[in-house]
Protein backbone atom coordinates (compact mmCIF):
# COMPACT_ATOMS: atom_id res chain seq x y z
CA UNK A 1 0.00 0.00 0.00
CA UNK A 2 2.72 2.29 0.83
CA UNK A 3 4.16 2.88 -2.61
CA UNK A 4 0.59 3.33 -4.06
CA UNK A 5 0.01 5.75 -1.71
CA UNK A 6 2.08 8.38 -2.85
CA UNK A 7 0.58 7.37 -6.59
CA UNK A 8 -2.89 8.95 -4.74
CA UNK A 9 -1.62 11.57 -3.18
CA UNK A 10 -0.51 12.84 -6.67
CA UNK A 11 -3.06 12.16 -8.44
CA UNK A 12 -5.48 13.80 -6.12
CA UNK A 13 -2.85 17.12 -5.96
CA UNK A 14 -2.54 16.90 -9.80
CA UNK A 15 -7.00 16.97 -9.59
CA UNK A 16 -6.92 19.06 -7.22
CA UNK A 17 -4.66 21.85 -9.08
CA UNK A 18 -5.73 21.55 -12.19
CA UNK A 19 -9.18 21.46 -11.06
CA UNK A 20 -8.72 25.05 -9.13
CA UNK A 21 -6.39 26.71 -12.50
CA UNK A 22 -9.52 25.25 -14.81
CA UNK A 23 -10.35 29.08 -15.84
CA UNK A 24 -6.86 29.69 -16.66
CA UNK A 25 -6.49 27.14 -19.26
CA UNK A 26 -10.05 26.89 -20.39
CA UNK A 27 -9.63 30.14 -22.33
CA UNK A 28 -5.48 29.14 -23.43
CA UNK A 29 -4.97 32.59 -22.07
CA UNK A 30 -6.20 34.12 -25.14
CA UNK A 31 -7.88 37.73 -24.13
CA UNK A 32 -11.49 38.07 -24.70
CA UNK A 33 -12.74 41.57 -24.79
CA UNK A 34 -16.00 42.43 -23.65
CA UNK A 35 -19.16 42.43 -26.23
CA UNK A 36 -19.72 45.30 -28.50
CA UNK A 37 -22.98 46.84 -27.71
CA UNK A 38 -24.56 48.35 -31.15
CA UNK A 39 -26.89 51.27 -30.45
CA UNK A 40 -27.17 51.69 -34.27
CA UNK A 41 -30.64 51.95 -34.47
CA UNK A 42 -32.80 53.77 -36.17
CA UNK A 43 -34.69 54.89 -33.28
CA UNK A 44 -31.67 55.79 -31.44
CA UNK A 45 -29.73 57.44 -34.67
CA UNK A 46 -32.99 60.39 -34.81
CA UNK A 47 -32.16 60.84 -31.09
CA UNK A 48 -30.63 64.24 -30.82
CA UNK A 49 -29.55 63.74 -27.26
CA UNK A 50 -28.35 60.11 -26.95
CA UNK A 51 -29.77 58.94 -23.37
CA UNK A 52 -31.54 55.94 -22.04
CA UNK A 53 -33.96 55.86 -19.72
CA UNK A 54 -32.01 56.93 -16.94
CA UNK A 55 -28.02 57.81 -17.00
CA UNK A 56 -26.27 54.93 -18.42
CA UNK A 57 -24.35 53.81 -15.31
CA UNK A 58 -27.81 53.48 -14.13
CA UNK A 59 -28.53 51.57 -16.69
CA UNK A 60 -25.91 49.64 -16.94
CA UNK A 61 -26.40 47.45 -12.92
CA UNK A 62 -30.29 48.91 -12.50
CA UNK A 63 -32.80 47.76 -15.70
CA UNK A 64 -33.63 44.48 -14.67
CA UNK A 65 -34.88 46.42 -11.21
CA UNK A 66 -36.29 48.98 -12.83
CA UNK A 67 -38.25 46.55 -15.26
CA UNK A 68 -39.58 44.72 -12.50
CA UNK A 69 -40.73 48.08 -10.93
CA UNK A 70 -42.44 48.95 -14.41
CA UNK A 71 -43.99 45.77 -14.93
CA UNK A 72 -45.23 45.61 -11.38
CA UNK A 73 -46.70 49.34 -11.40
CA UNK A 74 -48.24 48.60 -14.94
CA UNK A 75 -49.98 45.39 -14.44
CA UNK A 76 -50.87 45.31 -10.88
CA UNK A 77 -51.48 49.37 -9.92
CA UNK A 78 -52.23 50.55 -13.83
CA UNK A 79 -49.74 53.15 -13.64
CA UNK A 80 -47.96 53.26 -17.10
CA UNK A 81 -46.31 56.12 -17.39
CA UNK A 82 -42.64 56.51 -16.23
CA UNK A 83 -41.93 59.97 -15.25
CA UNK A 84 -37.34 59.71 -15.04
CA UNK A 85 -35.17 62.07 -12.95
CA UNK A 86 -34.84 64.63 -15.48
CA UNK A 87 -38.51 65.11 -16.28
CA UNK A 88 -38.67 63.02 -19.73
CA UNK A 89 -41.51 60.50 -19.74
CA UNK A 90 -41.70 56.64 -21.16
CA UNK A 91 -44.14 54.15 -21.53
CA UNK A 92 -43.62 51.84 -18.88
CA UNK A 93 -43.22 48.79 -21.50
CA UNK A 94 -40.87 46.64 -22.79
CA UNK A 95 -41.37 45.83 -26.18
CA UNK A 96 -43.15 48.87 -26.98
CA UNK A 97 -39.88 51.42 -25.18
CA UNK A 98 -36.84 49.41 -24.45
CA UNK A 99 -37.13 47.41 -27.55
CA UNK A 100 -38.28 50.77 -29.85
CA UNK A 101 -35.14 52.31 -29.20
CA UNK A 102 -32.97 49.17 -28.75
CA UNK A 103 -34.59 47.14 -31.81
CA UNK A 104 -31.12 45.46 -32.03
CA UNK A 105 -31.95 43.22 -29.27
CA UNK A 106 -29.48 40.76 -30.59
CA UNK A 107 -26.45 42.95 -31.29
CA UNK A 108 -27.58 44.66 -27.57
CA UNK A 109 -29.62 43.29 -24.62
CA UNK A 110 -28.31 39.79 -25.92
CA UNK A 111 -24.37 40.47 -26.73
CA UNK A 112 -24.72 41.48 -23.05
CA UNK A 113 -26.32 38.84 -21.52
CA UNK A 114 -24.69 36.08 -23.62
CA UNK A 115 -21.27 37.60 -21.96
CA UNK A 116 -22.48 37.56 -18.06
CA UNK A 117 -24.34 34.27 -19.11
CA UNK A 118 -28.08 35.71 -17.81
CA UNK A 119 -31.02 34.70 -19.40
CA UNK A 120 -34.23 36.98 -19.10
CA UNK A 121 -37.63 34.41 -19.55
CA UNK A 122 -39.66 37.73 -20.54
CA UNK A 123 -38.97 36.85 -24.42
CA UNK A 124 -41.02 33.48 -24.03
CA UNK A 125 -44.25 36.02 -23.92
CA UNK A 126 -43.24 39.58 -24.83
CA UNK A 127 -42.87 40.41 -28.41
CA UNK A 128 -39.52 41.55 -30.31
CA UNK A 129 -40.21 43.81 -32.77
CA UNK A 130 -37.95 42.85 -35.63
CA UNK A 131 -38.94 38.86 -35.03
CA UNK A 132 -42.73 39.45 -35.75
CA UNK A 133 -42.15 40.99 -39.52
CA UNK A 134 -39.40 37.76 -40.43
CA UNK B 1 -15.95 36.24 23.66
CA UNK B 2 -14.68 33.66 21.13
CA UNK B 3 -17.59 35.29 19.24
CA UNK B 4 -17.03 38.61 20.04
CA UNK B 5 -13.76 38.64 18.57
CA UNK B 6 -14.84 36.94 14.92
CA UNK B 7 -17.63 39.14 15.01
CA UNK B 8 -15.03 42.22 15.34
CA UNK B 9 -12.58 40.61 13.46
CA UNK B 10 -15.30 39.87 9.89
CA UNK B 11 -16.24 43.58 10.92
CA UNK B 12 -12.73 44.96 10.53
CA UNK B 13 -12.17 43.01 7.44
CA UNK B 14 -15.42 44.73 5.98
CA UNK B 15 -13.66 48.11 6.76
CA UNK B 16 -10.26 47.22 5.39
CA UNK B 17 -11.58 46.28 2.22
CA UNK B 18 -13.91 49.39 2.41
CA UNK B 19 -11.31 51.94 3.20
CA UNK B 20 -9.22 50.37 0.01
CA UNK B 21 -11.90 51.36 -2.15
CA UNK B 22 -10.94 55.21 -1.66
CA UNK B 23 -7.86 55.21 -3.99
CA UNK B 24 -6.33 54.16 -6.89
CA UNK B 25 -3.00 52.20 -5.62
CA UNK B 26 -5.31 50.25 -3.22
CA UNK B 27 -7.91 49.91 -5.68
CA UNK B 28 -5.46 48.35 -7.91
CA UNK B 29 -4.06 45.96 -4.80
CA UNK B 30 -7.10 44.81 -4.05
CA UNK B 31 -7.98 43.98 -7.94
CA UNK B 32 -4.84 42.80 -9.32
CA UNK B 33 -2.63 41.61 -6.55
CA UNK B 34 -4.46 40.02 -3.62
CA UNK B 35 -6.68 37.90 -5.79
CA UNK B 36 -2.97 36.23 -7.18
CA UNK B 37 -1.68 36.28 -3.93
CA UNK B 38 -4.20 34.57 -2.24
CA UNK B 39 -5.10 31.81 -4.95
CA UNK B 40 -0.63 31.19 -5.02
CA UNK B 41 -1.01 30.89 -0.72
CA UNK B 42 -4.19 28.67 -1.50
CA UNK B 43 -2.51 26.04 -3.43
CA UNK B 44 0.63 25.97 -2.13
CA UNK B 45 -0.33 26.09 1.55
CA UNK B 46 -3.03 23.04 0.36
CA UNK B 47 0.04 21.11 -0.76
CA UNK B 48 2.29 21.59 1.57
CA UNK B 49 -0.52 20.63 4.26
CA UNK B 50 -1.59 17.24 2.19
CA UNK B 51 2.29 16.40 2.60
CA UNK B 52 2.79 17.15 5.66
CA UNK B 53 -0.08 14.63 6.36
CA UNK B 54 1.31 12.31 3.53
CA UNK B 55 4.26 12.02 5.20
CA UNK B 56 3.16 11.39 8.35
CA UNK B 57 3.18 7.34 9.66
CA UNK B 58 0.30 5.59 9.61
CA UNK B 59 2.23 1.99 10.20
CA UNK B 60 -1.17 -0.14 11.28
CA UNK B 61 -4.57 -0.28 10.10
CA UNK B 62 -7.16 1.71 12.41
CA UNK B 63 -10.19 -0.16 12.45
CA UNK B 64 -13.60 1.24 13.62
CA UNK B 65 -16.05 -0.89 14.72
CA UNK B 66 -18.89 0.46 12.16
CA UNK B 67 -19.73 -2.79 10.52
CA UNK B 68 -18.27 -6.30 10.62
CA UNK B 69 -14.96 -6.97 9.17
CA UNK B 70 -14.02 -9.43 6.48
CA UNK B 71 -13.28 -13.06 7.60
CA UNK B 72 -14.63 -16.19 7.28
CA UNK B 73 -16.15 -16.85 4.54
CA UNK B 74 -20.02 -17.64 6.38
CA UNK B 75 -19.63 -14.91 8.35
CA UNK B 76 -21.41 -12.05 6.76
CA UNK B 77 -19.09 -8.96 6.53
CA UNK B 78 -20.32 -5.16 5.50
CA UNK B 79 -17.83 -4.34 2.61
CA UNK B 80 -18.65 -0.79 2.59
CA UNK B 81 -18.26 0.42 6.42
CA UNK B 82 -15.48 -2.02 7.00
CA UNK B 83 -13.39 -2.16 3.94
CA UNK B 84 -11.24 -4.81 3.34
CA UNK B 85 -9.51 -3.88 -0.18
CA UNK B 86 -9.45 -0.91 -2.29
CA UNK B 87 -12.77 -0.79 -3.97
CA UNK B 88 -14.17 -1.16 -0.88
CA UNK B 89 -12.15 2.05 0.24
CA UNK B 90 -12.71 3.96 -2.13
CA UNK B 91 -16.66 2.96 -1.80
CA UNK B 92 -16.02 4.27 1.39
CA UNK B 93 -14.79 7.27 0.86
CA UNK B 94 -17.07 7.82 -1.59
CA UNK B 95 -19.68 7.53 1.04
CA UNK B 96 -17.62 9.68 2.99
CA UNK B 97 -17.27 12.68 1.03
CA UNK B 98 -20.55 12.83 -1.09
CA UNK B 99 -23.05 12.05 1.71
CA UNK B 100 -20.81 12.71 4.98
CA UNK B 101 -21.66 9.27 5.90
CA UNK B 102 -20.12 9.62 9.45
CA UNK B 103 -21.98 12.67 10.46
CA UNK B 104 -25.16 10.90 10.09
CA UNK B 105 -24.35 8.62 12.63
CA UNK B 106 -24.26 11.13 14.82
CA UNK B 107 -26.04 10.38 18.31
CA UNK B 108 -27.54 12.54 20.77
CA UNK B 109 -28.22 11.10 24.37
CA UNK B 110 -30.90 12.67 27.08
CA UNK B 111 -31.50 12.00 30.42
CA UNK B 112 -35.40 10.42 30.36
CA UNK B 113 -36.59 9.28 34.02
CA UNK B 114 -32.97 8.90 35.49
CA UNK B 115 -32.27 6.72 32.60
CA UNK B 116 -29.26 8.06 29.59
CA UNK B 117 -31.36 7.64 26.31
CA UNK B 118 -30.02 7.84 23.03
CA UNK B 119 -31.07 8.83 19.91
CA UNK B 120 -29.93 9.35 16.76
CA UNK B 121 -29.37 13.47 15.81
CA UNK B 122 -29.15 13.97 12.11
CA UNK B 123 -29.69 17.94 11.88
CA UNK B 124 -26.42 18.70 12.19
CA UNK B 125 -25.49 15.97 9.09
CA UNK B 126 -28.89 17.14 7.14
CA UNK B 127 -27.76 20.73 7.17
CA UNK B 128 -24.18 19.99 7.08
CA UNK B 129 -25.38 18.25 3.38
CA UNK B 130 -27.21 21.67 2.17
CA UNK B 131 -24.39 23.70 3.10
CA UNK B 132 -21.76 21.82 1.28
CA UNK B 133 -23.82 20.86 -1.68
CA UNK B 134 -25.19 24.16 -1.98
CA UNK B 135 -21.57 26.29 -1.83
CA UNK B 136 -21.09 23.38 -4.70
CA UNK B 137 -23.47 25.02 -6.66
CA UNK B 138 -22.99 28.52 -6.24
CA UNK B 139 -19.23 28.18 -7.20
CA UNK B 140 -20.15 26.47 -10.14
CA UNK B 141 -22.65 29.03 -11.29
CA UNK B 142 -19.86 31.38 -10.75
CA UNK B 143 -17.80 30.29 -13.41
CA UNK B 144 -19.53 32.06 -15.49
CA UNK B 145 -17.77 34.81 -14.76
CA UNK B 146 -14.71 32.94 -15.65
CA UNK B 147 -15.11 31.43 -18.51
CA UNK B 148 -15.55 32.57 -22.12
CA UNK B 149 -17.43 31.27 -23.88
CA UNK B 150 -19.23 30.23 -20.74
CA UNK B 151 -18.69 26.73 -19.70
CA UNK B 152 -21.69 24.35 -21.09
CA UNK B 153 -23.84 22.87 -18.41
CA UNK B 154 -23.66 25.74 -16.46
CA UNK B 155 -26.30 27.70 -18.01
CA UNK B 156 -28.64 24.42 -17.41
CA UNK B 157 -27.28 24.63 -13.59
CA UNK B 158 -28.29 27.98 -13.14
CA UNK B 159 -32.06 27.33 -14.70
CA UNK B 160 -32.48 24.21 -12.32
CA UNK B 161 -31.30 26.31 -9.64
CA UNK B 162 -33.39 29.07 -10.44
CA UNK B 163 -36.07 27.69 -11.68
CA UNK B 164 -38.29 28.81 -9.29
CA UNK B 165 -38.48 32.22 -11.16
CA UNK B 166 -39.10 34.00 -8.30
CA UNK B 167 -38.07 37.99 -8.33
CA UNK B 168 -35.93 40.33 -10.90
CA UNK B 169 -33.39 38.63 -11.01
CA UNK B 170 -34.11 34.93 -10.53
CA UNK B 171 -33.79 33.65 -6.94
CA UNK B 172 -30.94 30.77 -6.95
CA UNK B 173 -32.03 27.85 -4.32
CA UNK B 174 -28.59 27.12 -3.54
CA UNK B 175 -28.73 31.11 -2.06
CA UNK B 176 -31.62 30.67 -0.01
CA UNK B 177 -30.47 26.80 1.23
CA UNK B 178 -26.54 28.63 1.88
CA UNK B 179 -27.91 31.10 4.08
CA UNK B 180 -30.44 29.15 5.59
CA UNK B 181 -27.41 26.22 6.49
CA UNK B 182 -24.98 29.01 7.91
CA UNK B 183 -27.99 30.66 10.10
CA UNK B 184 -28.42 26.65 11.26
CA UNK B 185 -24.91 26.06 12.09
CA UNK B 186 -24.26 29.17 13.30
CA UNK B 187 -27.00 29.21 15.91
CA UNK B 188 -26.19 25.71 17.01
CA UNK B 189 -22.89 26.65 18.17
CA UNK B 190 -24.58 29.53 20.40
CA UNK B 191 -27.23 27.62 21.58
CA UNK B 192 -25.81 24.27 22.74
CA UNK B 193 -23.79 25.29 25.77
CA UNK B 194 -21.36 22.21 26.08
CA UNK B 195 -20.44 23.46 21.83
CA UNK B 196 -20.51 26.73 22.63
CA UNK B 197 -17.83 25.93 25.48
CA UNK B 198 -15.48 24.17 22.84
CA UNK B 199 -16.00 26.85 20.04
CA UNK B 200 -12.64 28.56 19.13
CA UNK B 201 -13.24 32.08 17.69
CA UNK B 202 -11.62 30.55 14.29
CA UNK B 203 -14.76 28.25 15.03
CA UNK B 204 -17.38 31.16 14.07
CA UNK B 205 -14.74 33.50 12.01
CA UNK B 206 -15.07 30.56 9.15
CA UNK B 207 -18.55 30.54 9.54
CA UNK B 208 -19.47 34.44 10.08
CA UNK B 209 -16.98 34.66 6.83
CA UNK B 210 -18.38 32.33 4.61
CA UNK B 211 -21.78 34.17 5.37
CA UNK B 212 -20.57 37.85 4.84
CA UNK B 213 -19.54 36.39 1.66
CA UNK B 214 -23.33 35.36 0.98
CA UNK B 215 -24.60 38.84 2.47
CA UNK B 216 -22.43 40.70 0.12
CA UNK B 217 -22.87 38.36 -2.91
CA UNK B 218 -27.21 38.77 -2.43
CA UNK B 219 -26.83 42.05 -1.94
CA UNK B 220 -24.87 42.84 -5.33
CA UNK B 221 -27.79 40.31 -6.95
CA UNK B 222 -30.88 41.66 -5.10
CA UNK B 223 -30.88 44.91 -3.79
CA UNK B 224 -28.10 46.96 -5.18
CA UNK B 225 -27.40 45.22 -8.73
CA UNK B 226 -23.46 45.55 -9.97
CA UNK B 227 -22.59 45.67 -13.50
CA UNK B 228 -21.78 42.27 -14.33
CA UNK B 229 -19.88 43.03 -17.33
CA UNK B 230 -17.32 45.29 -15.29
CA UNK B 231 -17.19 41.74 -13.45
CA UNK B 232 -16.48 39.89 -16.29
CA UNK B 233 -14.23 41.89 -17.96
CA UNK B 234 -12.20 42.33 -14.41
CA UNK B 235 -12.16 38.60 -14.15
CA UNK B 236 -11.30 37.30 -17.55
CA UNK B 237 -8.43 40.25 -17.05
CA UNK B 238 -7.10 37.70 -14.36
CA UNK B 239 -7.79 34.60 -16.41
CA UNK B 240 -5.61 36.05 -18.89
CA UNK B 241 -3.10 37.37 -16.54
CA UNK B 242 -3.89 40.76 -17.80
CA UNK B 243 -5.85 42.19 -15.29
CA UNK B 244 -7.15 45.80 -15.24
CA UNK B 245 -9.34 47.77 -12.26
CA UNK B 246 -13.01 48.02 -13.03
CA UNK B 247 -15.01 50.87 -13.55
CA UNK B 248 -18.42 51.90 -11.49
CA UNK B 249 -18.86 48.29 -9.33
CA UNK B 250 -19.90 49.17 -6.26
CA UNK B 251 -18.16 48.95 -2.65
CA UNK B 252 -20.28 46.12 -2.03
CA UNK B 253 -18.05 44.18 -5.02
CA UNK B 254 -15.12 44.85 -3.51
CA UNK B 255 -16.07 43.50 0.05
CA UNK B 256 -16.95 40.49 -1.62
CA UNK B 257 -13.86 40.38 -3.19
CA UNK B 258 -11.48 40.80 -0.50
CA UNK B 259 -13.86 38.50 1.94
CA UNK B 260 -12.81 35.88 -0.83
CA UNK B 261 -9.30 36.43 -0.81
CA UNK B 262 -9.18 36.27 2.82
CA UNK B 263 -11.47 32.91 2.57
CA UNK B 264 -8.64 31.87 0.08
CA UNK B 265 -5.59 32.37 1.88
CA UNK B 266 -6.72 31.56 5.07
CA UNK B 267 -8.10 27.73 4.59
CA UNK B 268 -5.01 26.26 4.35
CA UNK B 269 -4.29 27.03 7.87
CA UNK B 270 -7.65 26.72 9.26
CA UNK B 271 -9.78 23.78 9.73
CA UNK B 272 -11.54 24.35 6.57
CA UNK B 273 -7.98 22.34 5.17
CA UNK B 274 -10.70 19.02 5.93
CA UNK B 275 -12.02 19.49 2.54
CA UNK B 276 -8.74 17.43 1.68
CA UNK B 277 -8.46 15.74 5.15
CA UNK B 278 -10.74 13.60 5.04
CA UNK B 279 -9.37 11.59 2.12
CA UNK B 280 -6.13 11.02 4.32
CA UNK B 281 -8.49 9.85 7.19
CA UNK B 282 -6.48 6.81 8.89
CA UNK B 283 -9.74 5.63 9.74
CA UNK B 284 -11.47 6.07 5.99
CA UNK B 285 -8.88 5.34 3.83
CA UNK B 286 -7.25 2.06 4.90
CA UNK B 287 -8.59 -1.07 3.98
CA UNK B 288 -8.97 -3.05 7.51
CA UNK B 289 -7.32 -6.20 6.41
CA UNK B 290 -5.39 -6.67 10.03
CA UNK B 291 -6.14 -10.56 10.04
CA UNK B 292 -4.97 -11.05 6.11
CA UNK B 293 -2.20 -9.21 6.39
CA UNK B 294 0.92 -8.55 8.95
CA UNK B 295 1.36 -4.71 9.33
CA UNK B 296 5.17 -4.38 10.55
CA UNK B 297 5.94 -1.33 11.80
CA UNK B 298 8.29 0.09 9.51
CA UNK B 299 10.45 1.93 12.03
CA UNK B 300 10.74 -0.88 14.56
CA UNK B 301 14.72 -0.84 15.34
CA UNK B 302 16.72 -4.23 15.53
CA UNK B 303 15.90 -6.02 19.21
CA UNK B 304 18.95 -7.90 20.70
CA UNK B 305 17.71 -11.41 21.61
CA UNK B 306 19.13 -14.19 23.52
CA UNK B 307 17.72 -17.62 22.99
CA UNK B 308 17.68 -19.99 25.65
CA UNK B 309 20.09 -22.27 23.39
CA UNK B 310 22.59 -19.26 23.25
CA UNK B 311 22.54 -19.34 26.83
CA UNK B 312 22.76 -23.03 27.25
CA UNK B 313 25.52 -22.82 25.55
CA UNK B 314 27.22 -20.28 27.36
CA UNK B 315 26.37 -21.57 30.91
CA UNK B 316 26.32 -25.52 29.85
CA UNK B 317 29.67 -25.88 31.83
CA UNK B 318 28.37 -24.48 34.82
CA UNK B 319 24.51 -25.77 34.71
CA UNK B 320 26.39 -29.51 34.18
CA UNK B 321 28.39 -28.53 37.29
CA UNK B 322 25.45 -27.33 39.16
CA UNK B 323 23.69 -30.40 37.88
CA UNK B 324 20.67 -28.54 36.15
CA UNK B 325 19.41 -30.53 33.86
CA UNK B 326 20.29 -29.36 29.64
CA UNK B 327 19.09 -30.33 26.44
CA UNK B 328 21.46 -30.63 24.41
CA UNK B 329 24.36 -32.83 26.30
C1 LIG C 1 -35.08 56.87 -25.99
C2 LIG C 1 -34.45 55.69 -26.48
C3 LIG C 1 -34.11 54.64 -25.43
C4 LIG C 1 -35.00 53.94 -24.69
C5 LIG C 1 -36.52 54.06 -24.63
C6 LIG C 1 -34.23 53.00 -23.92
N1 LIG C 1 -32.89 53.18 -24.18
FE1 LIG C 1 -31.38 52.16 -23.33
N2 LIG C 1 -30.05 53.39 -24.24
C7 LIG C 1 -30.37 54.37 -25.15
C8 LIG C 1 -29.17 55.06 -25.55
C9 LIG C 1 -29.08 56.21 -26.54
C10 LIG C 1 -28.11 54.46 -24.81
C11 LIG C 1 -26.63 54.83 -24.87
C12 LIG C 1 -26.31 55.79 -23.76
C13 LIG C 1 -24.85 56.13 -23.72
O1 LIG C 1 -24.11 55.67 -24.59
O2 LIG C 1 -24.47 56.79 -22.76
C14 LIG C 1 -28.70 53.42 -24.01
C15 LIG C 1 -27.99 52.60 -23.15
C16 LIG C 1 -28.53 51.53 -22.47
C17 LIG C 1 -27.80 50.61 -21.66
C18 LIG C 1 -26.30 50.67 -21.37
C19 LIG C 1 -25.53 50.12 -22.53
C20 LIG C 1 -24.08 50.47 -22.52
O3 LIG C 1 -23.54 50.69 -23.60
O4 LIG C 1 -23.47 50.49 -21.47
C21 LIG C 1 -28.68 49.67 -21.20
C22 LIG C 1 -28.38 48.49 -20.33
C23 LIG C 1 -29.96 50.03 -21.71
N3 LIG C 1 -29.83 51.14 -22.48
C24 LIG C 1 -31.12 49.34 -21.46
C25 LIG C 1 -32.38 49.82 -21.72
C26 LIG C 1 -33.60 49.25 -21.19
C27 LIG C 1 -33.69 47.99 -20.35
C28 LIG C 1 -34.61 50.03 -21.62
C29 LIG C 1 -36.09 49.90 -21.26
C30 LIG C 1 -36.36 50.12 -19.88
C31 LIG C 1 -34.04 51.07 -22.43
N4 LIG C 1 -32.67 50.92 -22.47
C32 LIG C 1 -34.77 52.06 -23.06
C33 LIG C 1 -31.63 54.68 -25.63
C34 LIG C 1 -32.80 54.18 -25.11
C1 LIG D 1 -45.97 34.46 -18.69
C2 LIG D 1 -45.76 35.43 -19.75
C3 LIG D 1 -44.92 36.66 -19.35
C4 LIG D 1 -43.60 36.65 -18.98
C5 LIG D 1 -42.65 35.48 -18.86
C6 LIG D 1 -43.26 38.04 -18.76
N1 LIG D 1 -44.35 38.83 -18.98
FE1 LIG D 1 -44.39 40.85 -18.81
N2 LIG D 1 -46.33 40.86 -19.26
C7 LIG D 1 -47.09 39.76 -19.54
C8 LIG D 1 -48.47 40.16 -19.73
C9 LIG D 1 -49.63 39.25 -20.07
C10 LIG D 1 -48.50 41.57 -19.53
C11 LIG D 1 -49.71 42.49 -19.59
C12 LIG D 1 -49.69 43.30 -20.83
C13 LIG D 1 -50.42 44.60 -20.64
O1 LIG D 1 -51.15 44.75 -19.66
O2 LIG D 1 -50.17 45.46 -21.45
C14 LIG D 1 -47.15 41.97 -19.24
C15 LIG D 1 -46.76 43.28 -19.04
C16 LIG D 1 -45.47 43.69 -18.79
C17 LIG D 1 -45.06 45.08 -18.68
C18 LIG D 1 -45.90 46.32 -18.83
C19 LIG D 1 -46.61 46.42 -20.16
C20 LIG D 1 -45.75 46.34 -21.41
O3 LIG D 1 -46.23 46.71 -22.48
O4 LIG D 1 -44.61 45.91 -21.37
C21 LIG D 1 -43.72 45.07 -18.45
C22 LIG D 1 -42.79 46.26 -18.25
C23 LIG D 1 -43.31 43.68 -18.38
N3 LIG D 1 -44.39 42.88 -18.61
C24 LIG D 1 -42.01 43.27 -18.15
C25 LIG D 1 -41.63 41.96 -18.13
C26 LIG D 1 -40.29 41.53 -17.86
C27 LIG D 1 -39.12 42.46 -17.57
C28 LIG D 1 -40.27 40.18 -17.92
C29 LIG D 1 -39.06 39.24 -17.72
C30 LIG D 1 -38.45 39.27 -16.45
C31 LIG D 1 -41.60 39.74 -18.23
N4 LIG D 1 -42.41 40.85 -18.34
C32 LIG D 1 -41.99 38.44 -18.39
C33 LIG D 1 -46.64 38.45 -19.64
C34 LIG D 1 -45.38 38.02 -19.34
C1 LIG E 1 -24.37 46.21 -20.19
C2 LIG E 1 -24.87 44.88 -20.28
C3 LIG E 1 -26.37 44.67 -20.44
C4 LIG E 1 -27.20 45.13 -21.43
C5 LIG E 1 -26.81 45.99 -22.63
C6 LIG E 1 -28.51 44.65 -21.13
N1 LIG E 1 -28.49 43.91 -20.00
FE1 LIG E 1 -30.08 43.05 -19.08
N2 LIG E 1 -28.87 42.30 -17.65
C7 LIG E 1 -27.53 42.55 -17.55
C8 LIG E 1 -27.04 41.96 -16.35
C9 LIG E 1 -25.59 41.99 -15.85
C10 LIG E 1 -28.12 41.33 -15.70
C11 LIG E 1 -28.14 40.58 -14.38
C12 LIG E 1 -27.87 39.13 -14.60
C13 LIG E 1 -27.72 38.39 -13.34
O1 LIG E 1 -27.74 38.95 -12.25
O2 LIG E 1 -27.54 37.19 -13.48
C14 LIG E 1 -29.26 41.58 -16.57
C15 LIG E 1 -30.52 41.12 -16.28
C16 LIG E 1 -31.63 41.46 -17.02
C17 LIG E 1 -32.96 41.03 -16.69
C18 LIG E 1 -33.35 40.15 -15.50
C19 LIG E 1 -32.91 38.73 -15.77
C20 LIG E 1 -33.33 37.71 -14.75
O3 LIG E 1 -32.50 36.86 -14.45
O4 LIG E 1 -34.46 37.78 -14.29
C21 LIG E 1 -33.79 41.54 -17.64
C22 LIG E 1 -35.28 41.37 -17.72
C23 LIG E 1 -32.97 42.29 -18.58
N3 LIG E 1 -31.65 42.21 -18.16
C24 LIG E 1 -33.45 42.94 -19.68
C25 LIG E 1 -32.65 43.60 -20.61
C26 LIG E 1 -33.13 44.18 -21.82
C27 LIG E 1 -34.57 44.17 -22.28
C28 LIG E 1 -32.06 44.71 -22.44
C29 LIG E 1 -32.00 45.43 -23.79
C30 LIG E 1 -32.87 46.58 -23.93
C31 LIG E 1 -30.90 44.49 -21.63
N4 LIG E 1 -31.30 43.80 -20.51
C32 LIG E 1 -29.61 44.90 -21.92
C33 LIG E 1 -26.75 43.24 -18.41
C34 LIG E 1 -27.19 43.90 -19.55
Amino acid sequence: MNKNKWGFIILGLAIFVIGITFPFWYGKGKSTPPPLLSLDTPAITALTEKRCVEDTAFMRANHMKLLDAWRDEAVREGHRLYTAKNGRTFEKSLTGTCLQCHSNKEQFCDRCHNYVGAKPSCFNCHIIPGEVKQ
Amino acid sequence: MNLLISIVAVLILMLLAMGMTMNHVTIYFLTAIAPYAAIAVFLAGFIRRILLWAKSPVPFRIPTTCGQEKSLPWIKSSPLENPSGLPGVIGRMALEVLLFRSLFRNTDVEMIDGRPVYGSASWLWFFGLVFHGSLLVIILRHLRFFTEPILPGIAGLTAVDGFLELAIPTLYLSDVMLLAAVIFLFVRRIINAPLRYISLAADYFALLLIAAIAVTGLWMRHIQPTDLEQVKALVMGWVTLSPHSPQGVGVVFFIHLFLICVLLAWFPFSKLMHAGGVFLSPTRNLANNSRSQRHMNPWNGPVLVHTYEEYEDEFRDKMKAAGLPVEKE
